[in-house]
């Protein structure tokens, strides 16, 4: 069962730096050829670059961030409910100093088409330049069915 | 990117980016350049023992081009918001069309944006990515 007193809860912050390899090496991954990436050599970063937090990511917290095991998902039963992602600004360019910090922003059920309570529990990963500006944030949903999904195929 | 507020009417689009077809490789390259390591994408014995006929893409990765299409129209620096579901599984050998439109054209905070309609379809006509943007324009 999803612990709905969960919202508000916090990881501990951590430093990301926006890297022009890492850029170049993302934008290749996902097919683009635009200079603004490649030639550049201050790059913007992609739309969805900033799930490379994960390599910045501590130890402590993966697989799967500890946020996760305090909301307490049955990750057998969890759906992709989707990303976004939302920039104050330019996306942050190669040689910014990010802090990211995940927080658990909302937690809320509806009844499935199918029968069973569908618990959509919504993530965001918040990144912050080095004065404390909010830069960018990365929304995730994850939907936890009354029963376990059957295999797509 | 030459693309200019007068060329962006509610409905105007952009040539589609087409991209494929895609092999296991393009799988494994995004993988490297995520971190998302997941072997039902790379090992072909972990996913049949899944229950797959095979391994398939993440799907990050066409969330990641139909990003790349709406970028290469109205410009990496001017993009504020990107969000998007996952639908159909894309699977090697897939290629993928991505598309979008203007849904919304108007001016908040002091600045020009655009709302567009994002979708990221197969060959076979079913759709891999639903998304939505938002853009500042010059």
């Amino acid at each position: 069962m999803v612990d709905k007193s969960a919202v508000g809860l916090k990881d501990e912050p951590f430093e990301m730096v926006v890297e022009q390899g890492k850029v170049r090496e993302f934008a290749i991954a996902t097919k683009s050829s635009n200079p603004a990436y490649l030639d550049d050599p201050q790059p913007v970063s992609p739309p969805t670059f900033l799930v490379t937090s994960t390599f910045w990511t501590p130890a402590s917290m993966r697989p799967g961030g500890s946020l996760f095991k305090k909301v307490n998902l049955d990750m057998r039963r969890v759906l992709d409910g989707g990303r976004e992602f939302v920039f104050h600004g330019p996306p942050p360019r190669a040689g910014t100093k990010l802090i990211a910090q995940n927080r658990v922003e909302d937690i809320y059920e509806k009844e499935g088409k199918r029968g069973g309570t569908m618990t959509f529990v919504v993530t965001v990963q918040e990144f912050r330049d080095e004065r404390g500006e909010l830069v960018a944030e990365m929304r995730s949903t994850a939907i936890e069915t009354g029963r376990p999904p059957k295999e797509d195929k | 990117m030459g693309v200019t507020w007068d060329d962006l009417e509610e409905g105007a689009t952009t040539e589609p980016l087409v991209v494929g077809p895609l092999t296991r490789t393009d799988f494994v390259r995004y993988q490297g350049a995520s971190g998302d390591f997941n072997p039902i994408h790379h090992d072909e014995e972990y996913a049949k023992a899944a229950g797959f006929p095979t391994v398939f893409s993440v799907g990050m990765l066409q969330a990641g081009i139909l990003a790349t299409f709406a970028t290469d129209w109205l410009g990496p620096e001017n993009v504020r918001t990107y969000g998007f579901q996952f639908r159909e599984q894309v699977w090697p050998g897939d290629t993928l069309t991505c598309q979008g439109a203007v849904s919304k054209r108007y001016e908040a905070d002091g600045e020009r944006r655009v709302d567009l309609e994002l979708t990221c379809t197969k060959q076979d006509g079913g759709t891999a990515i639903k998304g939505n943007a938002t853009f500042v324009v010059a």
